[in-house]
Formats: C-alpha cells, structure tokens, sequence
C-alpha cells in the first residue's frame, strides 16, 4: 500500500483521489441575495475545475435546454439547483453541499438560497464554513438580503468573507461601479467584525476573475476567486487545542458490567490518560484510566476526536453531562444572554420552547430584549420576533447547564431552539454572556491550569488565536518593545536603561493587555452587549 | 498539537452521528444494502461502540435479484461479526411475480425496494434507519439533512427540511415519523474508497476487475449472474474482464470494463474517470427528476 493511502495524510490531488501533500479543506458557502447568481458561480467553479462527470454534463445540456436560462448556453446553476422545484423555477431553495479539490485545497462549499422566505437553510449552510462567498450584482449593489445574510455570517463566527460583484460584463467591467460596491459593502459592515473582506470583480456567467484572470479588467490587480480561495488562511488551528479540554457526554458505553466508557467528541483542549477531571454539572472530580479512539486504545485525544473515556472512579454521569480539565473555571449556570435568528412563522410561545446546546436538551424561558435592523443593523426594543428576525434573548433553561460565550467555545455557545408541541426547530443562535448563578460564577483559582495554558491564555491576543497568529502577536510586541528601548537607549545615552525600560515595557504591555481583556469580559457580561472577537454586534 | 487529516475528520463526524443515533432514537436499524459504502458504515459502526457491539441489527432489503456474490459476502460478514441481521423480501411483489425484466426497472425498484422499505420499518417499528448515501452521489441527495425527517408515510419533503445548524441536530418526531439518517453525507467516493485502502476494509469481490460473463444491453455492459435472465434476440453472452462501481440489482447495473484488480488500481482508475459513478445505475435515469421523486415516495 502506497503512502498516498495513509489516513495520517491523506488529501486531495486534481480528480479527488488522494494525495500526501494533503492541502486541507476549506468549507465555504455563498450567498447573497436572489438571483445574484451564486448557483451559477458555483456550477462555473465545479465545471472549470474539472469537477463535473461527463454523464452529469451531459445532462446539463439536456437540462439547459428545457429550464436554462441563459439560452442554448449551458446554464451552470443547473449543476447545483438539484430539486425539481428549484429546475422549474430557476431559484434555489434548500443548501446543496458539492465537494471539489484542486491540487492546492480540497473543498466542501454550500450554495444557500438567496430568497428571504429560505433563510432558515442560509444559515444552516452558514454554520459550518470558514469562510463566505457573499455575491452581489453589480447592477443593484448591496440589497437588504446582502445585509441580512453578511449579518447571519457574523452571527455565526464566520470572520473571512469575499465579496464577489458579479455580472460584472452587464455593467461594461467599468471600475467605477465596482469601487462604489466594495466602499458601500466595508462602510455597511465595519460592525460586523469581519477580519479578512477581499471584494473582487466576477462574472460567473463568462467566467471573468473566476480561475482564470479577466482580460477585461486590467484596472483590478488582486487574486482571482478560486486562487484566493485556495490560500486563505482559515484559521483552521484554533485555540481550541490549547483551551482547557472539554468533552460533552454524548453516549454512555456498557456493553457488559466489566466495561463502562464515557464516548463523546472532544470540544476543546487536549485531555491524557492520567489527567484528572471533573464532571459537570454535578462537579465530581475523577481520572482518567484509559482513552479508546477510533484506532483502539490512545495515549491522549484533542479537539475534533470522537473517543471513549473510561475514569477511574464508578461516578454518576451521563448524556449531557461534560467532562473538564480539573480547574476549569466553567460554572453551570441557568441564565444566559444571546442572540438568535427566529426561523418559524408563528411568533416565539414562551411556554413552549426547549432548548439543545451541545448533547442538552431541557425546557426553558424565551425572554425577547431587542430586534436588530438588519438594514441599518440598530436595535429597536421588541417583544417578539417575525421570521427570520434576528434579536438579543435572554433564555432561562429549567435546570443549571454547562455552557460558555460562543466567542470563546463553539461547541458550549451555540444552541437551537425547538417547539415542544411541534417539534420544528424554530431557532438558532449564539450564547454571549452566562449569567452568574446562584453560587456566583466562581473565579478561576489557577491553581490546577497546566502552566502551559496559563502562559498561552495570558499572551493571546483575543480569544480565538491560532498559534500562527499567538506567535505573530507575541513577535510584534517584542519588536515593539525593543524599538522602545532603543529609542530610550539613544534619548539618555544608556545602555543599561534603554534595556531595562525595554524590558520594562514588555511585560508592563503583557500584564496590561491581560487585565484590559479580563476587564472587558466582566463588562460584557454585565452588560450583556458583546462585540467581543468582532463576531458579530 | 494534534492535527486531524481530511478523512480523519469525516471518521470522526460518522462516529458522532452514529452515537448521536443510539442516544435518541428509540430503535434504531443500520440498512445494510453489502456495497462499499455499507461497508463503511459497518465499519465505524463497530468502532463507535467499541468494545461493545453496535446497538441495533442490521436491515438488508433483498430484492431477490442481487448479485450472489453480495449474498454470500453479507452472510459471510455478518457471522464473522457476530451482529443481527433482519433480511426483508416483499413477499407480495414476489407473489405477483415483479422483476425487472416483466415490470421494468422503475416499478421493479418501487416494489421491491421502496415499497419493501416502507414495509420493513413499519413491520419492526424502526424510528430510524441509518444509511450510507453520500451527498456527492446524485443531486438531490446533495440537498440532504445528516438527520432526515421522514413523515408517517415515510415520504420526504425537500422544501420544507428542518434547518440542521452546527451538529446540534434535532431528533424530535411524532409517533410515525422516521428519521433516515446519514453519517456519511460529506464523504465523496473518493475518500470511501481511500478510507477502504487505509483501513483495510474487505468489499464485495465485484468491485474488482475479473472475467465475467456479461452481454451488452441498453449501452451498458450486464452480467448474466443466474439463468433467470434470458437473453434477447440478437445477444450474445461475452467473457470481458469487467467491475463494478456500485452494487444493485444485477440486471439494473453496468459493469465496467477493466484490468483493475487492486485497490489502488482502482482508486487510480477513478481518478482517471470523467464518468460519476451512478452513471451505471439504470434506474437513476428513469425520469428527470428521478432520484428525487423516489425519495419523496421512501426510497432510500
């Protein structure tokens, strides 16, 4: 068996069989607002990069002829647009998933529906991306739906986005027009916390900027969409490998009474047989005994693994439940604040509303605080929500749940709403703020933090940092530092002083940023309001 | 610091949903149908309940027209593992004598398998029915939920899907109601296949490139697995070495014609072809909306 076939590298090569050089994955979604052609975009994409079977093409032409829109051309969106109602009336409905590689990046990309009335599964194609493709039509500019799902983008953490002005050969490939777009799309958004907005001339329908460059817009200098595309930094390695490790219970495993294993999908940090936990919420401490993974018995399981645990102890716990690193600072809490987008027709009933985070499903209170505009993206005092109204919540569940601000934990921050009469699934959002209980949200002592994490959590620039970026920030602040020295170095004409006040400077700057950020947290969490990481307003 | 690869990752997502389907579901079956996807899936069904078995038995709808040699390597299989098997027949199509060759591939299909389907839950009161489908596979199925509602007559509704966010997946039905459920939705066939290699997994001999005794018919190669199938006027019965891609009724699937033997020469194969892999399912081709209209009606 070749190295190719190792499950250690695996990866994409042009035609999707494997390859070593394992180029990654990139999940992306586009959306934008209707008829701005991002299914199209989506079928150029697949059909340029080779990723479209010959009896698939041919069934485009046949397709084309009989619900294209673009005459006796093929019409791409038919490649992506796979339900009958969609063919029929050329617009998409429900997220299609469509899987691609080139020899740089391997690719999953949902193309979400632009129509208002299908924002619900927008969204849902939202949650999972690294990154958004948001489309707009250079003939209408930036419309309220633009708006909308760049909100919902924000909403659910995704913080790179291009912007793809599209139908660029309807308007002349006149700059002009483009530059009005991108300078309206970064004033529009500056709130919305977006680290990376490249905008970028396109036209999906002749392919211009697309792979290839675009002859007719010589006056643009950036990357094309799919090279962009294949280099983005996503961020993939976030803090949650050296986060505290947390493993929500999903399954119990006895399968006789010699075996008893804890098996869920680690959400953060890194955990070792040996380590010692504790279990929320009941809060009983135990070790860890042994760690089954996929291959058998392992030494230690990170963030992303789905394992068994076996503990030490015979201690109480079950689905729901999470286990954390001894020392985590989470306290479970029944209160927290939010924001969520309301998916249902009817209005939210209080009464009726059961809540899931992670692997918890428990009744609880709906409490609506605000509306947000999500035009003018202000907020305007509401008591309930239309659909696909996106407001600030307060959500009281019935019992304490161990949950975090999304900003800081993914897998503990987001939750979906249901209906107990229903069963619909009539919300989702993001918790920002846990109310303290009625314990008070204790403190973290330290006293039981690897030492390791504690230095890392004391020098991230902003919680989530991926260590290139922890490495960048740190680089930074000693080049800072050190010109400071220098600086006070030729200003009093002493070595030792200039060194000692550079010195002086970087630590006084590291303790400063630390206290400034865990100030900022106990703000925030008062207050309610986030715009904390820039994920969202 | 652990860095997952690509197809770690999907393993690790199909163990999450398989878990997340013994947890709720009140009587969950596994729809084992022998090809290399159900292999797959009995795969890392074996690993997500490590060291026990998994928590449910295994469902083959046999439309009595599957290749024998699926047969054998699902008995086979089967009693090496030690799970249960429920195999299904629709004794009512078998009593009105529907085949592919007297009904044709669309009525055949609906029978035998859909319908068949439809009887199998009903008959065991199954609330969910894990499968192996992937979204690469076909169009609509890239429009698929991981967590599929199915209403009490088992029909799927495609504009009204529940939204699906992160992997906080809504398990909540009514009495009646069913979920199918696939782990393997973000797999290509691609990383089937290379999961195969890495794992070292056994699939059904078919897949690789043998002499078989085919006849050309339709515009695709059929192997003539039984003397049931008469040939046509004009037919002649060849020995050409050929494979398969996928796994069906034998009358209803084109065989390939190929010299690979190993897997990677298959894997190599395919990434060679411009040709999908359900291009040599007949019955994908019934209609223009074809794979979608059977999924509305139940079929898998």
């Amino acid at each position: 068996m070749s190295a190719a076939l190792d499950l250690h590298h695996g990866g994409y090569s042009a035609a999707g069989a494997l390859d070593v050089r394992a180029p990654g994955l990139l999940r992306f979604i586009t959306c934008g607002s209707v008829d701005d052609g991002k299914s199209t975009l989506i079928g150029r994409i697949l059909h340029d990069a080779g990723a479209v079977p010959q009896d698939q093409l041919d069934n485009l032409e046949a397709d084309s002829r009989r619900f294209g829109t673009q005459g006796s051309a093929p019409d791409f969106a038919l490649l992506v647009d796979g339900l009958a109602a969609e063919r029929e009336q050329g617009i998409t409905i429900d997220v299609a998933y469509r899987y691609f590689a080139t020899p740089r990046r391997a690719f999953i990309v949902a193309d979400t529906p632009g129509h208002e009335q299908y924002t619900r599964n927008m969204a849902t194609g939202a949650t999972g991306a690294d990154l958004a493709v948001i489309l707009v039509d250079a003939r209408k500019g930036l419309l309220p739906q633009t708006l909308r799902h760049a909100f919902i983008v924000s909403l659910v953490g995704v913080r790179r986005v291009v912007v793809a002005v599209n139908k660029m050969d309807l308007v002349g490939y006149n700059e002009a027009v483009f530059r009005e777009i991108e300078r309206a799309f970064h004033a529009d958004t500056a709130t919305l916390g977006f680290i990376d907005a490249v905008v970028l001339p396109v036209s999906a329908l002749t392919g211009d900027n697309v792979l290839a460059g675009s002859p007719h817009t010589p006056w643009y200098e950036g990357p094309t969409l799919l090279s962009h595309l294949e280099t983005v930094d996503t961020e993939s390695a976030p803090v949650a490998q050296v986060a505290p490790f947390r493993l929500p219970v999903q399954w119990v495993n006895r399968p006789d009474p010699t075996f008893r294993g804890l098996s869920g999908s680690v959400a953060s940090g890194t955990v070792r047989t040996g380590d010692a936990i504790t279990v929320l919420p009941s809060g009983t401490a135990s070790t860890v005994k042994s760690i089954l993974g996929p291959a058998g018995p392992q030494q230690s399981a990170g963030a992303g693994e789905a394992v068994t645990l076996c503990l030490a102890d015979e201690v109480d716990a079950s689905r729901g439940d999470m286990l954390v690193a001894a020392g985590d600072r989470l306290v479970p809490s029944s209160r927290f604040r939010g924001r969520l987008l309301w998916m249902s027709t009817n209005p939210p009933d209080p009464a009726n509303i059961l809540l899931r985070v992670h692997n918890v499903t428990a009744p609880a209170i709906l409490t609506v605080n605000d509306r947000i505009d999500i035009e003018t993206y202000e907020r305007h005092a509401a008591e309930t929500l239309p659909l696909n109204g996106i407001g600030h919540v307060t959500i009281t569940s019935d019992r304490p749940l161990v949950v975090d601000p999304y900003w800081r934990d993914r897998d503990l921050g987001a939750f979906i709403l249901m209906d107990r009469v229903s069963d619909e699934t009539v919300a989702l959002g993001v918790i920002d703020a846990v109310e303290a209980g009625p314990a008070g949200r204790e403190r973290a002592t330290g006293q039981d933090v690897p030492l390791r994490a504690r230095v890392l959590r004391l020098l991230a620039p902003e919680p989530p940092a991926s260590a290139d970026r922890l490495a960048e920030a740190v680089v930074w602040r000693l080049v800072i530092s050190a010109l400071f020295g220098v600086i006070v170095m030729v200003l009093t004409g002493s070595l030792a002083i200039g060194f000692a006040a550079g010195l002086a400077d970087a630590v006084a700057r590291t303790l400063l940023r630390a206290a400034l950020r865990d100030l900022l947290a106990q703000i925030q969490l008062r207050r309610g309001d986030v715009h904390i990481d820039g994920s969202g307003i | 610091m652990i860095q997952l690869t690509h197809l770690q990752k999907l393993e690790a997502e199909a163990i999450h949903v398989l878990r997340e389907v013994a947890a709720t579901a009140q009587r969950p079956v596994l729809l084992y149908s022998i090809g290399k996807d159900s292999a797959v899936l009995l795969h890392l069904a074996m690993k997500a309940f490590h060291p026990g078995k998994p928590p449910f038995p295994l469902l083959h709808v046999d439309t009595t027209w599957k290749f024998r040699e699926m047969i054998a390597f699902r008995d086979r299989r089967v009693s090496e593992l030690g799970l249960e098997l429920i195999v299904h027949v629709n004794a009512d199509g078998v009593a009105a004598g529907v085949n592919p060759f007297s009904v044709g591939s669309r009525v055949h299909t609906d029978v035998m398998k859909t319908q068949a389907l439809r009887q199998a839950l009903d008959t065991h009161g199954f609330d969910a029915a894990i499968g192996g489908a992937r979204r690469d596979e076909e169009r609509s199925r890239a429009k698929e939920r991981i967590f599929s509602l199915r209403s009490a007559g088992h029909r799927w509704d495609p504009k009204g899907q529940r939204p699906e966010p992160w992997r906080l997946f809504n398990t909540r039905h009514k009495p009646g109601e069913t979920f199918r459920v696939f782990p393997l939705s973000n797999w290509t066939e691609a990383d089937v296949w290379a999961y195969v290699a890495a794992e070292n997994i056994s699939v059904v001999p078919l897949y690789f490139a043998a002499p078989r005794p085919v006849v050309q018919r339709d515009g695709t190669w059929i192997m003539r697995d039984d003397n049931r199938m008469e040939l046509r006027p004009g037919e002649t019965l060849e020995t050409r070495w050929v494979r398969f891609r996928t796994l069906g009724c034998y009358p209803l699937t084109g065989a390939v014609e190929s010299r690979a033997t190993t897997l990677p020469a298959i894997i190599e194969e395919m990434r060679l072809s411009r040709w999908s892999e359900r291009q040599g399912r007949l019955i994908d081709s019934d209609g223009a909306a074809s794979m979608e209209q059977k999924k509305q009606e139940g079929y898998f």
